[in-house]
């Protein structure tokens, strides 16, 4: 280890963090190596270490002979303070090697509020921030990740976004800059080059223009880069790599457990998730697989914990046979299978109560809104009577904490369903009362609100965030609005959603913001220990932006948004027909009821859910 | 059922797992392996396993014990070897067998605290910091169980001393009291560091060498 680097882990915080070392970790001959890839989470280790398609590519580009994917993670304030103080640069875990003598970095991008953290890592690593700093080709500073679907506002300091799944994408990339390696090719034969790559997005081949009103004017391709860039996808989940071997941090992250992936995408169509557009189509993992990864991911990390992920899971289609393949496992080797993100109905509700073992914690449901009309206006098909269906089943079989959560400042909100969420509370508090098996521990109910943040390519692409004064009215009504005892009430801080949604719809003129912020000291913007929206501001001001021209603007059906190069195969026309449908409070059927004709059924040749 | 105890080496990056990051670490190792180990009755039935004297973050050891209990009847022969197999870097089991003693017949420690000078070890250092640490009392500030902090004399858990010099190290090999109340061997450096400011180390290492029982045998 490096001596110096000795002298500082006794004196940081959890420090087992930035040593790596742990079961699975990849370790290669270095005289086997020809390209290192330096896999850079914008946000700390715990966070990082939990996210599974972070696992996955790990995975893949370690499969690949001549190639060692290496990983690093930003590292906490008081690690960060030292590593500077001893003149450590960013490191990989795997070798300890410096960052910036890799051939590439490579982000990956989940949320906005990390794009600071991505700055601060490359200014850790010694790597210019901007790409037309960095002349050579190695490193090559390129971004994945859903955030990556909008990557204007890190359009400077990346030399190329990578949109959509990775699986196939990303070995593709690096197989061409092997290439460019080996053949000696200058950085912008290779730009071009990858250019040509269906879901590889350049940004310094595009000239954005502007209009007098900031609005932008053009985007112009340039070199032969395509005028769309499309969004890749993994077309058969069977086939698609699972990392049923992979590492097994020795200290604790997150998500600790075994993650079974049971399909991507979502069959909703929630009018304001990205996730539920940008993923599709639904494409399912048979379940005698899952099994099977079930099985060989716990013989080899030893996990007693296991979870089922996807963007709805009640929606896998052999969800019962499923736990059913699950639970031999489950006994045996004394597995505790979770369920996050079920639908609040009683099909649910069966399989939570029979999965649930030992102590019964709380349940989580998130309606979005207080009133049928606005829940219809977002298409979110949960009626409140397949709520308080769900809330019977399981107050009487013991239950007694809920959580409820909600948006504030969803597209045609009024106060009318503002208040309907403290009647909602009520009711549910009621339902309780009839319905409680043991009413002596008493219920706790909590609601929770945040404020909505409109993401691109949702059907709410175009509207304004309601301004701040507004939401924080809204919070103030509901708060004096919800008066029972048993009701607890959280809401969101509003100045981190406030950034979120400049920086969600932000474009390219925005990377000076960051780079202000990032010289002010901005870091970890994710978290509240580090996060300060005065510093934003002063950036917003030094650098002529106003904030609210991204935030609070509705912008027109015709304006050129900074994203539009980009496709997730869901057209723009069918987003602004769900928003038309939002006004009108009327929902679309689910994907597998009927297909609406979003467009992404071109992936799979015009019929995109089967199963 | 057979009560276990396993030997094994904590050094490299696994110097930085917790206490608790190392429990965890081989709760998994058992169940990678396929061991059965006997569990605790009740609600949440838990692997009963021990660390017999829990290592200070940041120190090395060649000689860290732990006792287990497995449902069928094992010598823990090839179980190391075994085990090794399924062990993040830095954690080598070197031996496993049915414990001798009991725990609480641990009675001290060999170890070795080296102090670092990056400038070379100053003149006169060796003879100070013996005298230092073989006179009469040697008084420290140690946080107590209630975190407030309290004058110690640990010149008695200190029981024998042998000191070295390398070209930027002052080497010190200690035998100290194990438990009840024991000595980390940390605490030797910040004797050093309160009392010869001068002679301040610029970083100290330390490892466990080796556990002894009350007859001063290696304890089993």
């Amino acid at each position: 280890m490096d001596k110096r680097l000795e002298r500082i882990l006794p004196r940081v915080q959890k420090p087992a963090r930035y040593v790596g070392g742990e079961y699975n970790e990849v370790r290669k001959d270095p005289r086997e190596v020809d390209f290192r890839f330096a896999f850079c989470f914008p946000d700390t280790y715990e966070i990082g270490m939990s996210n599974l398609g972070y696992r996955i590519l790990y995975g893949i580009l370690n499969d690949m002979p001549g190639v060692w994917c290496q990983r690093a993670f930003a590292p906490w304030g008081d690690m960060e303070e030292e590593m500077r103080a001893a003149g450590i640069p960013l490191y990989a875990l795997e070798s300890g090697d410096p960052v910036r003598d890799f051939d590439i970095i490579g982000f990956s991008v989940g949320y906005e509020m990390a794009y600071t953290a991505i700055l601060n890592m490359l200014d850790l690593a010694g790597v210019p921030l901007r790409g037309e700093d960095r002349p050579g080709l190695t490193p090559l500073v390129i971004a994945g990740g859903t955030a990556m679907y909008n990557a204007e506002p890190v359009a400077d300091f990346i030399d190329m976004a990578l949109i959509g799944e990775g699986e196939d994408l990303l070995p593709e990339v690096v197989n061409l800059c092997r290439r460019a390696k080996a053949e000696g090719w200058d950085k912008p034969r290779l730009l071009r080059a990858a250019a040509q790559i269906q879901g590889v997005y350049v940004p310094s081949l595009y000239d954005v223009a502007y209009n007098s009103d900031g609005t932008i004017a053009a985007i112009t391709p340039r070199d032969g880069a395509p005028a769309k860039v499309v969004k890749r996808v993994v077309h058969d989940m069977d086939k698609a790599y699972y990392p049923a071997k992979t590492i097994v941090p020795s200290t604790e992250i997150v998500h600790d457990r075994v993650t079974l992936e049971v399909f991507r995408g979502c069959i909703r169509g929630c009018r304001f998730c990205q996730a539920g557009y940008v993923y599709r189509p639904v494409r399912c993992r048979s379940k005698d697989l899952l099994v099977q990864y079930g099985q060989e991911a716990v013989a080899d990390s030893g996990y007693q914990e296991m979870t089922l992920s996807s963007l709805s899971t009640s929606d896998y289609p052999d969800l019962v046979a499923l736990c059913d393949g699950l639970e031999p496992l489950c006994e045996r080797d004394h597995v505790n299978l979770s369920l996050p993100s079920l639908r609040a109905d009683n099909f649910s509700m069966e399989l939570m109560q029979r999965l649930q073992k030992g102590r019964k914690a709380g349940l989580t449901f998130a309606p979005e809104a207080g009133t049928q009309r606005l829940r219809d206006a977002i298409n979110k098909n949960l009626t409140e009577e397949d709520l308080h269906q769900s809330l019977r089943t399981a107050f009487s079989g013991g239950w007694n904490a809920v959580k409820l959560y909600f948006m504030l400042g969803l597209p045609t909100e009024t106060d009318e369903d503002v208040l309907a969420i403290a009647e909602m509370a009520n009711h549910v508090m009621h339902t309780w009362r009839e319905y409680a098996s043991n009413k002596s521990r008493g219920v706790r109910i909590t609601v929770s609100t945040s404020w909505f943040v409109p993401k691109p390519f949702t059907a709410f692409q175009w509207e304004p965030q309601i301004s701040r004064e507004e939401y924080e009215r809204r919070v103030k009504l509901l708060r004096e609005a919800i008066t029972a005892k048993a009701v607890t009430y959280n809401w969101h801080d509003g100045d981190t959603s406030f950034l979120e949604a400049v920086l969600a719809r932000g474009d390219r003129r925005l990377g000076r913001v960051l780079e202000r912020v990032h010289q002010k000291g901005g870091r970890l913007d994710a978290w509240s220990d580090y996060f300060s929206l005065d510093r934003w501001m002063e950036a917003f001001a030094e650098c002529g932006i106003d904030p609210a021209f991204y935030a609070n603007r509705e912008r027109a059906r015709e304006e050129i948004l900074p994203w539009s190069t980009i496709s997730c195969y869901v057209s723009d026309d069918y987003l602004w027909r769900q928003r038309e449908l939002a006004y009108q409070s009327v929902t679309t059927p689910d994907c597998r009821t009927r297909c609406s004709g979003c467009g992404a059924n071109v992936v799979e040749g015009g019929e995109c859910y089967r199963g | 059922m057979g009560k276990l105890r396993l030997t094994f080496v904590k050094e490299g990056r696994a110097v930085y797992l917790s206490h608790l990051d190392l429990l965890r670490t081989f709760q998994r190792v058992f169940l990678r392996q396929g061991l059965v180990l006997r569990h605790s009755q009740g609600y949440h039935p838990h692997p009963i396993i021990s660390f017999a004297l829990p290592l200070p973050v940041g120190q090395a050891s060649d000689c860290e014990v732990l006792d287990f209990e497995v449902t069928e009847d094992l010598t823990g022969a090839g179980l190391a070897e075994d085990l090794n197999r399924f062990m993040p870097d830095g954690i080598r089991a070197l031996d496993c067998r049915p414990p001798v003693h009991p725990v609480r017949d641990l009675a001290e420690l060999r170890c070795r605290v080296e102090l670092l000078y990056d400038g070379g070890v100053p003149a006169g250092a060796a003879e100070a910091v013996n005298a230092l640490l073989t006179g009469e009392s040697l008084v420290i500030q140690k946080r107590t169980k209630r975190k407030a902090l309290a004058d110690v004399d640990i010149r008695p858990m200190l029981h024998s001393l042998e000191m070295e010099e390398a070209p930027e190290a002052l080497v010190l090999t200690a035998t100290v009291a194990a438990q009840d109340p024991g000595l980390n061997p940390a605490l030797l450096a910040r004797a050093v560091e309160t009392y010869l400011p001068g002679l301040a180390p610029d970083f100290v290492r330390v490892r466990r060498l080796a556990f002894l029982d009350r007859d001063g045998k290696n304890f089993r």
